[in-house]
This record gives C-alpha cells, structure tokens and sequence, in this order.
C-alpha cells in the first residue's frame, strides 16, 4: 500500500518546494477535528523524525506518522480544479464518510 | 471534499502567515536595547538620530515632563537626586537590600514598608518599576514606529541569577509600560539563541559577558531544545568604565598631572580614554593629546602593547569567576563547547584572546556585543508570538504528551497535541449529552492513546450551574493553558451564564523520560486496535445517543402516532441496535443504527407536523 501522488500532486508540491526554496518533501497525517472526527493535515517538513515512515513517489518524499498511516494507507494525493478552486485533495481508500463541509471525515 | 494547500510545519497555511509585531528588550543596567526581526532578520532600533543604546537612565525634570537616555544622562551631574541611573539594581529590592549592595547612590530612599524601596525625586516618590516603565515605554514607542503599529508581544532579558521578586519587578514595569510580555528571558540564553547555538549540538557553553559596569560568566547547559543555566559568577563592579579609569589615570601620570585634576578635565580626560579604547580595537596606536592646567599641550601615544599591559590585571580579575562557574557546575574546562561573547568591552581583542585561550576555543564575536542579547530576545519573541513555524521552537519547551479531557464512552478529545511549544492556550466546545443535564465532570488526561483507560489521569473536577437544557443545546468552553513553566490550568465554562470552574495541575510531575517515551511507543504500537476502539465507542455512544431519543419519543407520542404494527416495527429495530451494542462490531451498530433511523423516520415527520401543528393552532396567521 503507501502513499501515492497523481502527477499533477507530484508536479505541484514540487513547484511549491521550490518556490519555499528549502523543505526535505511533504507531510500527510491526520488530527481529530471537525464534525465527523478527523482531518487531514497537508505539511511541508523540513526534517523528519524518528518515527516517520517516509515514501516516495515521482521524486518526492512523503512522511507519514505511524499513527496517521492507519487512517491513510493507500491514499492517492490528487491536485484539482474544482470551480474556482484548486488545492489537494485526498484519495483515501479508508474513509466511510465525510461531513457536509467536507472538512473532515471518518474512517 | 475540501481541497487543501500544503502549510507550513505546525499550523498555519504558507503564504498566509500574518505577520505580528513581536520585540525583544534587553534592560541593561547601563544601557537598553530593543530588536525586532523585520524580513527575517533580527535588528537592533535606533532613535531619530541613528543611536542603538539606550543609556538607561531617567530624569524627572523640573517642568513635570520625563527624559530618558542621553538627555537624562547629560544631567546627571546638575540634578543627581531627580535623575535615576542603574535602576536596575533596585529592581525587586527592599531598603535592606539596597543598603547591603555595598555602594553608595546619589538618591534619597524611601522605605516602603518593607517593600520595595522607593527613590525621592521632585515628581513625588518612585518605585523602580516605575523608573523602568518608563525606559521600556521609550523602547516601545521606537518599535511602534519601526513596526508600524501596536507591540503584541515582548521578551525581555534579565540576568540568569534574578530571583522571583526581580522578575516579577521586570514583568511589572512591562506591564506598566503597556506591554505584553511572552517571557522573560536570561541574557546568557539570549546571547546564545543569537548565535543560533539552539539549532547545534547539545553541550555546555559559555557566555562572557563584560559591559560597562558588570561583569557575568554564565554556563549553560543545552539538552533536548532547552537551555539550562548550570551556575553564573560574576562582578557586579567590574566593566568597561573600569578600563577607561585606569586609561585615563595612566594619560594623567604622562601628562604629568599629579592629584591635582580637576573634575572638567577628568571627565575630558575619560572622554579620551574612551575614544583610545575604542580606537585601540582596530587600530595599532593612537594620538592623545591634553591640555595642562598651565595651558600647554601635552602630546603622547598609547600604543596596544602598553593598553593591553593595562587592562591585563582587569581581564585577570575576570577569569577567578570563570573558574568558580566551572568548579559550582562541576564542569571540567575541556567540555566547554563554545563561548559566547557579550557586552562591549569583549571588543578588546586582549579580551578575546585570553577568554579564548582560557577556554581553550575560539570565541563567537561576529554579532556585535553590545547587541547579542536584544537579538537574542527579539528572535525568541517572534517564535513566541507564533512568526516561525513551531519545528523551528528549538528552545522552548514543549508538550512532552498530548493533553484533553475524557468524552462520552471513554474516549480521548486532544486539546493540546504533543510537542506543541509553552506557554498554550487552546479552547474547544463541548454540549451536554443528556436533557436537562446541569453538572459536567472534566477528567483532564494525558497521552496519545484513544482511550482514557490507556491515557494517564492527571486530575477530575465538576463543572456545576449548567442551565438545564435539551441535550446538545448548553456550550461549555473548556480552556487548557500552559504557562512557560509548565503549569496547566483548565477552565470550563458554561458560555449562557458564564458558570465556571477550574483546576492547575503540573503535568511533568512524577513523569520522566523513559515514561515519556513507552507512552509514545505504546501508542504506536496499538495505533491500528486503537481506531478500531475508538470506532467501536463513538458508535456505541452514538446508538446510546439515537436510542435514548428514540425511548423519550415513543413514551411521549408512541401511542397517539403510531399504529401498533409500526410500533413493533421500531421497538424490534431498538432492540437489535440494544443487543448489538453490547457486542464489539462497530459497522453492525451503525447499520443497525441506520436500519432503526430508517423505520423511525415516518414517526420522527409526524411528530414534527403534530408540534407545528399545535404550535400553530388557534393563531391567526398575521400573528406568526
């Protein structure tokens, strides 16, 4: 399983690492919040630590906390257009539902 | 599903970090300086006229009005009794204390029943909080202006050896100034942060610091992003006016004075001796001349070798302390890894070469000395306020776990996650989970499991005087603050009436490393049957939840709504979600909890139209 970015993720997080001009990849996890338990925290990480299990893909590196993983294992990191908005956003095998505001979800 | 952009490290989103005025003091006891970090570097503030130091030294004048800096000290000769030098000393002091610092001051002092001293000047008593106000007012108003608006946040330095009472002095005329103080500071640990000593190795280090008129050694001992002060000596008479006397006697006897030096020459004089120091820094020799008391001009030079054969025995009397800190801390010379300088007088390349050799290293001078501790402060100040993603928090000290409060079926709501950076306040909402419920219990808990049966109690306390409402309806903010020493308070507060109660806990008591780490361990080691847990409780809570509704609607309506066929319908649905929730399969309760939602919902649109229904009769319409 793991961690996978479609192009258009990899090609994006490149870009912005670039533009920060330093960050060793991005960081995925997760935090109890919102209305239905859990959100997704999208992070550059500069350094990552003891614990992390780290993945890669086209290029760039993705650090997962080994209790975030639970929740994301298999997630495809998608970049997209919707309306007027783009942004990440997470392809999560494990999600059985998510609230109204879309702002969390739960597994 | 929302769309996310990357953020940066701990929080806020790249690009969209608002930046927030933040400063860093350093209150000398001869000069002050403010620095702010402005495009990512930190810098020292001049006044109108291009200076950094702030001679700290305020004058009450006879017009009402109040001086401070280099007006203040030009008169201090013609108004000494209503012009406060030093204040610093007195900060936190009673009259006894003063009188045993040994030295006599030109100011009449006025006990304060057995509080602090107060110094008698023309615009009525004052404390030395209030003389420092008003040195940190002038301070503030520079940032204001460099910064453009408002301070939101200081750090100001104070010397490692401060006791409570001089602390609680400084953060006093802080407040008295109008400013908000993160945290204080000592001034070794600032000086350190300056050379970014907080993003190297852990280790033992050194801070020199010799200014006009102190003298400190400071080791630090720097482990696990906190730095510890292991032991500081010093001389509180000892500093760079000390050298300039000793130049200026040494001009005097070439000149051929004897005793007889007036006070106008001796300070023109000083004044020389000053510019020689100075001078001698980068250059080999230097010209003096003075005038006689006969009118003719004595012309000589001081050359480095002759200065540095001067100021020996001062360096040497510096280098007694710098043993005691080694031998209090138990620290052998060899282990020192770097020294920092501070003050003015480290400029002396003499200074440098004997702290270095003393030492055995090459001391860090690239910041200048008079400088280091306000940028120091004023880089901690713009972590503090939140400008630097909080990895970046090195120093500081940090949540070693996660801290919350028990929810309904066990589980664990984070409020504070770990490694998060002190002083914290977070707040979050909760609501009643039964009508009419008017107590709360708050069961604060530490870890990072899901569970409370995992976690560590740390303390329970009741929240009473909710207002009886419907389940859900009360909102009960519940605040978790840590303060920079590590001391959480937790405050609940029902937000209608404004009802609270609280607790302080210290949280590290009794916790220790290893404890730490198996805690942290555990939790990701049953990372995967802890979601899996904690699944199971929020859909047992959730049936709980559905299913006490459901009972309170049946024995209030069931009767008159309901068909006895749809009654049995519903009760049969109650009853497998009862049974299935006293097993461990979470999906099965939440289909079984959908399944009875789905063959309640008729009796749930009925009950809505009877309560309309009612609610509109007998009403005209005009009147809804």
């Amino acid at each position: 399983m793991g961690i996978t970015l479609t192009p258009a993720a990899a090609e994006h997080v490149k870009r912005f690492l670039a533009q920060r001009g330093r960050g060793e990849g991005i960081r995925l996890g997760v935090k109890t919040a919102g209305c239905s338990g859990l959100a997704y925290v999208l992070e550059v990480f500069d350094e990552a630590g003891p614990d992390d299990v780290i993945f890669e893909d086209q290029d760039v590196k993705v650090a997962v906390d080994p209790k975030s993983l639970v929740y994301l294992d298999g997630t495809e990191l998608d970049y997209t257009r919707e309306g007027l908005n783009e942004g990440f956003k997470f392809n999560n095998p494990n999600v059985k539902d998510s609230c109204g505001c879309g702002e969390s979800f739960t597994v | 599903m929302a769309l996310l952009q990357i953020s940066e490290p701990g929080g806020a989103p790249a690009g969209r970090v608002q930046h927030r005025r933040a400063a860093g003091i350093d209150l000398g006891t001869t000069n002050s300086l403010v620095a702010t970090v402005m495009d990512g570097h930190a810098r020292t503030l001049p006044d109108e006229a291009g200076r950094h130091l702030l001679p700290s030294v305020v004058r009450y004048a006879p017009d009402g009005s109040v001086a401070v800096g280099i007006e203040a000290q030009a008169a201090s000769f013609e108004d000494p009794l209503n012009t406060v030098a030093s204040v610093k000393r007195f900060m936190g002091r009673g009259l006894a204390d003063v009188q045993t610092l040994g030295k006599r001051f030109p100011y009449e002092f006025a006990a304060d029943g057995g509080g602090m001293v107060k110094i008698r000047t023309r615009a009525g008593e004052r404390s030395p909080v209030e003389v420092s106000s008003e040195i940190l007012k002038v301070l503030k108003g520079r940032a204001e202006k460099a910064l453009d608006g408002p301070l939101e946040g200081v750090v100001i330095t104070v010397p490692a050896y401060f006791d409570d009472a001089q602390r609680q002095a400084t953060k006093d005329a802080a407040r008295l100034a109008g400013l908000n103080v993160l945290r204080l500071l000592n001034e070794p640990t600032a000086a350190a942060v300056a050379y970014g000593l907080d993003k190297g190795a852990e280790g033992v280090h050194a801070v020199y610091d010799l200014g006009g008129g102190t003298f400190d050694i400071s080791l630090l001992r720097f482990s696990r992003g906190v730095f510890e002060v292991l032991a500081t000596a010093g001389d509180s008479a000892l500093g760079g006016d000390d050298i300039d006397r000793i130049v200026a006697e040494w001009i005097l006897a070439q000149a051929g004075f004897g005793g007889e030096a007036g006070h106008g020459v001796l300070r023109q004089v000083l004044h020389q001796a000053r510019e020689a120091k100075e001078a001698l820094t980068a250059a080999e020799r230097v010209a003096l001349e003075v005038q006689r008391p006969d009118g003719s001009l004595w012309e000589g030079v001081l050359d480095r070798e002759t200065f540095t054969h001067l100021v020996a025995p001062l360096v040497e009397r510096t280098l007694a302390p710098c043993r005691r800190v080694l031998r209090d801390a138990g620290i052998r010379r060899e282990e020192i890894r770097e020294v920092v300088m501070v003050g003015g007088s480290t400029r002396i390349p003499y200074v440098r070469e004997r702290v270095g050799g003393f030492f055995a290293c090459e001391p860090h001078v690239d910041i200048d000395p008079d400088k280091v501790v306000a940028i120091g402060a004023a880089l901690q100040a713009d972590v503090l306020i939140g400008n630097k993603p909080s990895d970046e928090m090195l120093l500081l000290d940090v949540v070693p776990l996660s801290l919350g409060i028990e929810t309904m079926g066990g589980l664990v709501e984070k409020i504070i996650p770990r490694n998060t950076t002190i002083p914290v306040s977070r707040a979050q909402e909760f609501t009643t989970f039964k009508d009419g419920q008017t107590a709360m219990s708050i069961h604060v808990v530490q870890g990072e499991r899901e569970l409370v049966s995992d976690n560590r109690s740390l303390a329970r306390f009741e929240l009473r005087g909710i207002p009886p409402m419907a389940a859900g309806a009360a909102r009960i903010q519940v605040t978790f603050q840590v303060d920079a020493d590590g001391l959480l308070n937790v405050t609940a507060r029902e937000t209608s009436t404004g009802v609270a109660s609280h607790i302080e806990i210290k949280p590290s008591y009794g916790l220790d490393e290893s404890e730490i780490e198996r805690m942290l361990k555990d939790s990701y080691a049953h990372a995967r049957e802890d979601v899996a847990r904690r699944r199971l409780r929020e859909q047992q809570v959730e049936a709980e939840r559905v299913m006490d509704a459901l009972r309170a609607a049946l024995a209030a309506d069931g009767d008159r709504l309901l068909a006895p066929g749809e009654r049995t319908e519903i009760e049969a649905a109650l009853a497998r979600l009862e049974s299935l929730c006293r097993e461990d399969d979470a999906d099965a309760i939440k289909s079984a909890i959908e399944a009875l939602d789905r063959v309640s919902t008729p009796f749930a649109a009925r009950r809505m139209d009877d309560s309309i229904k009612r609610a509109l009769a007998g009403q005209r319409l005009e009147e809804i």
